[in-house]
Order: structure tokens, then sequence, then C-alpha cells
């Protein structure tokens, strides 16, 4: 359903996405994988449209949305007709709970908004279509006539995820989406978001460094590393028999019974750090 | 955290709180002064520009309880009545600049690009201007009135409304919030008015009571150049300027009522931004 | 008791802190001890007030903050130093490394600068003898090119390369205890390693204490002796690291190793804790955990349990699990 080809990103000399091709099939769910600078929060800002890509290729259901489509080419600006349209196709949550809602705005006028903005209904079935979405996500009545601020960090990231199922996309894009929440936290909404993708076959793009949450989540898993794919395979495979040497280094990083810390980095590579 | 624990313990401003004590008295200062701005015509016990020749330099007395001017003019009936003429020109200088700089502090913050690189380039050439000199020189070549200085000055108050606003949108900008409501198909317009600029809103609020009391020194100054307002019209800024010859003559009461009162509504006005801004912008601090 | 008292006994400690103007209690009551050079991880989610009670061992609390309980170090009450003894204390005999080192840094001076200044200026050390250590303190972190790092200024290194500068200059100090505040957390799991692996070098060295707070129990768990969990303001368990898994008595630490997803372990499923974690100032009249927790009985409700013996963990707990959890660990 989402296919991206050769997905390319450049910031004046430095290359932060560098020949990116991977696929999402209907109701799939893959994670992207890697550390800080690996290039993964842009190829996710990318397929999204909130930055725009160098080269490649981003389709939706054989639809381009990237750089190939004719609108980006001839840099005009969409019409809104289309960024609505282009809104059922992919949402996104984002890693902050705290300032992915308006703070001025109670949450269920958020959810509101968002439910507004893709289906005119009347008043009381625009309630009860904001009241289904919050139920979806665990949020009761005195919760949606609150102010962000009086929620906890993963009522606000269910908030947010009732927002974005608002549009009812078909892909769904997580940006981090648990990495800011306590770990009992973290299993509720890890559940939360296998129970939506169970129900509305929504499709899962994971962006995560915590590889624990990926084999909850996901199918499939890439591993990325100075903006380049390094590894692709199903999770159970690539957790159990790792082929890139980053990859298992990335595995051996991870605390277990048993793991001692060890420095794995030689000390002309340290030298070489920023 | 960490950080949010001591966020929420941090001393919340509650009213009776002293500097809050201090906040609502400056807030009924300015309260009364725009009253007697809009008002303060039907109030005078005197007609602000009845002369008396014969009661010149006059002490405090039960008819007159400032006592009168080198004319003989009732000078309470003169500050009251002068209270429209020397909020007006702040006010217009203070509206025109905010709405002007919050506009373009949005459109900045927005595109960014050159734009931002453009909008912000030219503030910087309009602060390098000093914004008083500037309304002289331009009083001076269009000749006396407010109208010019005023022009002048809402330009020279661009650049203090419009950075601190742009930089705040900038930061607003870049909210993941907003970029779910692009996400969503909303019109760039609706993100501006129903979320971005009420967001806002008190940090512009702020500026522009703290812009106000500097204004009002500004223009004030202006006329006490003899640039602004002219006799008889009863101008704080003129009556320092006409009541300092009788200075002299051992009759202070013009140019210290007048002075007073325009340190009163500058200090009033500083007081309430900054109990404003502790208040409303205090939490994203 | 015994003759020699531990290290660092945090005995009963309580802080209340102003909120809205009313003093509430952030920490009822947090029991920890570290013996000469163990370490001792903390571990909690958000309210559970590891921080404070950490801060509380140097004494660096909020105004208005109104303590109870002790804190002793070595046997001498923090809360009864002397200003100019407790400065000594925080210079020489404790040290802390923080979760942003960019937050807990000059970034207008060079890092050179910084490291040194600690040394001159608290310890009377010389300079030239200060560059000297500096640099060997340096080396040992994993810093090579210690002469280049030491001229460049803190927005010039990367975060895992800072904490490593931070780390360096509580150790600088010589100190007898290391209190090490999330200093992974806003790391990468690569770079997080390394980092664990110098304060475990750096422990061996030096025969170091270290009061390790953190979320993370696994790593806790890889890096410590002794376990502590806090939940809403009071230490629920206290346990050898190595029992973790299979031993732990109090269900809050058992839900809280179900709930982490395991990488390493197919299929095992993923038991989230209902509600959220609460507050110390929030907590009801009984057990802090009850309302989340799987074993609940009305006593739990009415009455808040005090830390007992419950096998080789104390827990405060009415209902302690005795019987080992499952091979798998994951299923509580």
């Amino acid at each position: 359903m989402l296919e991206v080809r050769n997905l390319r990103k450049e910031f004046g000399d430095f290359v932060a996405v560098d020949d990116v091709t991977f696929s999402l099939p209907q109701r799939g769910s893959l994670a992207i994988v890697g550390e800080s600078g690996s290039g993964k929060t842009t190829t996710a800002r990318m397929i999204a449209g909130l930055e725009t890509a160098s080269g490649g290729h981003i389709l939706v259901e054989g639809e381009e949305r990237g750089p190939g489509h004719k609108r980006q080419r001839q840099r005009q600006r969409l019409r809104s007709g289309e960024r609505r349209a282009r809104g059922r196709q992919i949402q996104m949550v984002f890693q902050d709970p705290y300032s992915s809602l308006d703070r001025r705005q109670r949450v269920g006028a958020a959810v509101a908004e968002a439910v507004a903005l893709h289906q005119r209904l009347p008043a009381d079935r625009l309630r009860a279509r904001v009241a289904e979405l919050l139920d979806m996500v665990g949020l009761d009545d005195r919760q949606a006539a609150a102010l962000p601020k009086a929620l906890s960090g993963g009522q606000r990231q269910r908030a947010a995820i009732a927002r974005a199922l608002a549009a009812e996309p078909q892909i769904l894009i997580l940006d981090e989406a648990v990495a800011a929440l306590d770990v009992s936290i973290q299993a509720q909404i890890l559940r939360l978001l296998a129970d939506i993708r169970a129900r509305t076959g929504t499709a899962l793009l994971f962006i995560t460094h915590d590889l624990g949450a990926v084999r909850h989540i996901s199918d499939d898993m890439l591993v990325m590393q100075a903006g380049k794919i390094v590894e692709h395979g199903p999770v159970a495979t690539v957790l159990a028999d790792p082929q890139h040497p980053y990859t298992r280094r990335l595995i051996a990083s991870v605390p277990k019974p048993g793991w001692i810390p060890r420095r794995r980095m030689d000390p002309a590579a340290a030298a070489r750090l920023p | 955290m960490t950080s949010a624990l001591f966020a929420r313990t941090a001393s919340k401003p509650r009213a009776g709180r002293p500097r809050d004590r201090v906040t609502l008295a400056a807030g009924c200062v300015v309260g009364l002064f725009v009253f007697l701005a809009v008002c303060g015509p039907l109030l005078v016990p005197h007609a602000p520009n009845a002369v008396d020749p014969l009661n010149v330099h006059a002490g405090p007395s039960a008819t007159h309880l400032l006592g009168t001017d080198d004319s003989g003019r009732d000078l309470l009936s003169r500050l009251i009545a002068g209270t429209r003429a020397s909020l007006a020109a702040p006010a217009v200088v203070i509206a025109v600049s905010t709405t002007l700089g919050t506009l373009l502090a949005l459109v900045a913050a927005w595109f960014g690009g050159w734009l931002d690189r453009f909008v912000s380039g030219a503030l910087d050439v309009v602060f390098g201007f000093p914004g008083l000199i500037m309304a002289v020189l331009v009083a001076a070549v269009f000749g006396a009135g407010l109208t010019a200085p005023v022009v002048a000055l809402s330009i020279a108050y661009l650049p203090l409304i419009t950075r601190v606003v742009r930089s705040a949108a900038i930061k607003e900008r870049n909210l993941p919030y907003v970029s779910a409501l692009q996400l969503l198909g909303a019109p760039t317009a609706r993100i501006w008015l129903r979320h971005l600029l009420p967001n806002l809103g008190p940090l512009v609020l702020v500026q522009a009571t703290i812009g106000f009391g500097y204004a009002l020194l500004d223009v004030a100054a202006i006329s006490f150049l003899g640039l602004g307002s002219q006799p008889p019209d009863p101008e704080w800024g003129l009556m320092v300027a006409n009541g300092a010859p009788s200075i002299l003559a051992g009759a202070p009461q013009q140019s210290l009522y007048a002075g007073l009162a325009i340190l009163l509504v500058v200090v009033a006005f500083n007081l309430l931004g900054t109990g404003l801004s502790r208040r409303l912008l205090g939490e994203q601090a | 008791m015994s003759a020699t008292p531990p290290l660092l006994r945090i005995d009963g400690l309580g802080i209340d802190l102003p909120l809205d103007g009313e003093p509430r209690p952030i920490v009822h009551r947090a029991d920890v001890v570290i013996p000469e050079g163990a370490a001792v991880a903390l571990v909690g989610e958000s309210g559970s007030g590891k921080s404070l009670t950490a801060r509380a061992v140097l004494g660096l609390l909020p105004a208005g903050a109104r303590l109870h309980g002790d804190v002793a170090f070595a046997g001498e009450s923090v809360a009864g130093m002397a200003p100019e003894r407790l400065r000594r204390f925080r210079a020489g005999e404790v040290a802390m490394v923080f979760q942003d080192p960019r937050a807990h840094i000059n970034p207008a001076r060079s890092v050179g600068d910084f490291l040194i200044e600690g040394l001159t200026l608290t310890r009377g050390v010389r300079a030239a003898d200060a560059v000297r250590k500096v640099t060997g303190i340096l080396r040992e972190v994993g810093i090579a090119d210690a002469e280049r790092r030491m001229r460049q200024r803190p927005h010039e290194l990367s975060g895992g390369l800072l904490q490593r500068v931070m780390i360096a200059a509580a150790l600088a100090a010589e100190p007898r205890l290391l209190l090490a505040d999330e200093p992974t957390t806003a790391l990468d799991v690569t770079t997080q390693e390394e980092v664990m692996a110098i304060i475990a070098e750096a422990r061996e060295a030096r025969g170091l204490a270290l009061l390790f707070i953190t979320h993370d129990l696994e790593l806790a768990a890889a890096v410590c002796d002794r376990i502590v969990v806090m939940y809403a303001g009071s230490t629920v368990e206290e346990l050898p690291a190595g029992h973790l898994r299979e031993r732990a008595a109090h269900p809050y630490t058992r839900a809280l190793l179900s709930s982490r997803p395991s990488v390493f372990e197919a299929g095992a499923d993923l038991r989230s804790i209902p509600g959220r974690p609460l507050s110390g100032f929030e907590v009801p009249d009984g057990c802090a955990f009850s309302d989340r927790c799987p074993r609940v009985r009305d006593r739990c409700r009415s009455e808040r349990p005090a830390p007992s013996a419950a096998g080789d963990s104390t827990a405060a707990c009415h209902f302690p699990y005795t019987a080992p959890a499952e091979e798998a660990g994951c299923h509580a």
C-alpha cells in the first residue's frame, strides 16, 4: 500500500537519508529502528509530507505524493481538498505528548475539530463520533472535557492517537510515540496500538530506537544507520539472527540478565565524534 | 520528570500575595485613567480652557483643588481633560504597531526562508533608528501636530513587538500539534486564527502593555518639545513645558502635576505588564 | 547496629514540598542503605520521588522543602552539617551526574575551564596539577584527545561525550559516593552501554559506591548489587539484583518487569499495569499501589503496609509474592 523508492534527503552537503526503499503492505506493521542521526525521523516526516524529499518516490496505493507529485514538481501549493485527501492516507503521532495537543483546546474539542475537517456531520452525530474515538483509545467524558495540562502523559498520547484516527487514515506513523512515557504506560499504549490495528486495519509505521517495543508491535523491521538501511527483514528473524554488524551491536547494547556493559568503541572512533 | 515536579511546586501566583496586590493596584490605576480618558470631559469641575486672569498661580483651594496655572486655568480640570489626548496617541501607536507587528511576526515565522530573513532584516534597520528622534524629525518636516509623530512612532515600535512575537511564533509553529493539524488538512487560516493567535495572545498583550508606557513617554516628550499637541490643548507633555517658566516664578504646580500624571501612568502600565507576564506567561517560561 | 555505619543510610526519609502554597508530601518514606563501595539502584517511574530522594542526599532541595527522617553519610547526618561542612561534603565526598549534562555546564566556557575550576576552586589544587589530573581522567573515561576536547565548548560535543565529561568532573573530586540520576536516559542504547561501562570501570578502580537512579529495571539489575524500587513516594521493595527476575516479592516490581517489552523472548505477552503512576501527594490512605494491584484486598485500601522481610527482599506489601516467578520472567 505504501511504497517508498530511493528516498533521499539532503541538508546542504549533508545526506540525512540516502536511497531508502521499502514497502508497507495493507494492514501491515513495519518498524524503522535506528539511533539519533540515523535518518529514521526524517524518513517518517518525508512520508507524512512534513518535510520535502530531495529525491525518490513515495506512493500510496500507486499514487505519487512525494517529489514526483506534479504540484510538488512545479512547486505549487496543494489545494485544501488534496491536503485533506492526503490526511486520510497518512496520520502521525509524535514523541512528545505534552506539545502534541494545543494547550488551550480541550481534548474532546481537538478530536471534534479533526473529525469535522473530514466529515460534514450534524452536531449529534459529530458528538457520537468523538465519543466513539475517545472510547477506542480509553478516554472518558471527564478527560474529554479537560485541558491537556490536566492529563497525564499517557492520556495525552491517547488523545493524540484519537485525533489521528479521526481522519480514518490508511497508515499511522508513530514517531517514538512511547519513548517519553513511563514504562508501565508504554505497555498500555503499545497494546492499544496493536488493538487499533486489529480493529481498524490501519497499517502502522513505527519509528523507534526501542528494540523491545518492536517485537510487540511490528511484523517487519528496517535498521537504519547514518541515513542508510543496513538490515531489513521479519522482526523475529532480525532479532534472532542479525546479519549486519551494526544490528548485532544494537542488540548487544540492550540490558538483560547477565549483561555486562562493555566499551566497544575504539579510542580512534571516539576521537572522530563531534 | 524532576523538572515537571519542580514546575508544579514553583509558587503559583495567587491573589493576595504582595506581588499580585501590586499588579492589581497597577490595573486599578490604569483602569481609572482609561475611564478618565473616556468620560473625563464630562467630569471636569471647570472648563479646562477657561482663563481667569485674576487668579493665576493660585494654590490649592476648595474651588481649585490643585490650584491654577499661569493663565488662571483650573489644573485638575486640565489634567483630567488632558488624559484623553495623552493616552489616545500612544494607544494608536501601540494598536498599530501591535497589529502590524503580530501579523509580520506570524508571516515571518510561518513561511520562514527568505521572507523571514527579509522581515528580520528590515526590522533591524528600523531598530537602528532611534524612534523618538525619528518622530521629532518627521514632526519638524511635516509641521507640528500629532499625526506625523504617531505614524513615525508606530513604525519605530514595530521591531519591539515583532521580534518578541516572532521568536515565540517560531517556537509555537514548530510544536507537533501544528504539524498534526497540517497533516489533518486544516487550512492555514484556521491554524492561525484558532490556534496560533490565541496561544500567542497573552504574550502580545504583555508586550503591548509594557510598550504603552514607553509610547506615552515618547508622545509626551514630542509635545513637550512643542512638536505634538498645540496650546491651548491640555496635554500632559505640553503642560510640563508650559509650566516650566512658572517654576522660576515659584509656582511649580503645573509642571509638577502633569509630570506626576505621566509618571503614574507609565509606572502603572509597566507594573501591570510585568504582573500580567508573570501570570499569563509564567507557566510557559 | 554494626560498629561502622554504612557509607549512606537514608532512614525513613520524608519530604514535603509546597504545592499551591500548601506543604504536600512528595516522598513519604524512603529507606536506602549503601555499604562502602556498593552499587544500589533506585528504580521508579515519574512521581516516585527517586530524584528528590537523591537530591536530599546532597542537601539540594527546592526552597520551602520540609524534611523528616534522616540521611546519614558515614554516620554523619547531612541535615545537621554546618554550611562549611556541607560545602566540603558536596565538593569532595559525593558527586552527582545528571540526566541532562547540558543543563549543568556553563555553555560559554570551555570544557577544560569547567573541569579545572572544580579542582582549583573547591579543592585548592594548583592549576598545573589540575590540568595533568583532568587530562588523565578524561583518558580514563575514553576521551583520548583530551587536550583538544578541553579547548572545545559544550555545544561542540555530542550528548554522549558531554556525559563522559560530566563523569570525569565527578571523578576528579575523588568522591566516595557517586549519585547518577538517569545518566543515560537521553542517550542512544549503544552510547548508554559505553557510559555504563565507564562508570563500572571507574567504580572498580576506585572502590567508589554508586547510587544509580533510573526507570529501567533491566539496566539497574545489570549494573548494581541491590535494587530499591520506589512507587508514589515510598520505597516498596529492596532486594538483591540477582533475585529481581525470579524472586521479586512486591506486585509493583513484578508488574513493572512484565510491562517492559522484551527484546529476547518471542511471544512473551506484554502485561500492562492499568491506571497511571501516582505522585506522592496523590496517594490514598492505604497502599499507594492498591488501585493498580492485581492482588489487592480490602486490607490494602485501609492500611498502609510497612516494609517487612519477605524472603531475600524487604517489601512494603500485605500480600507479597512468595513463589518464584515463572521461568519466562515476564509472566507475573
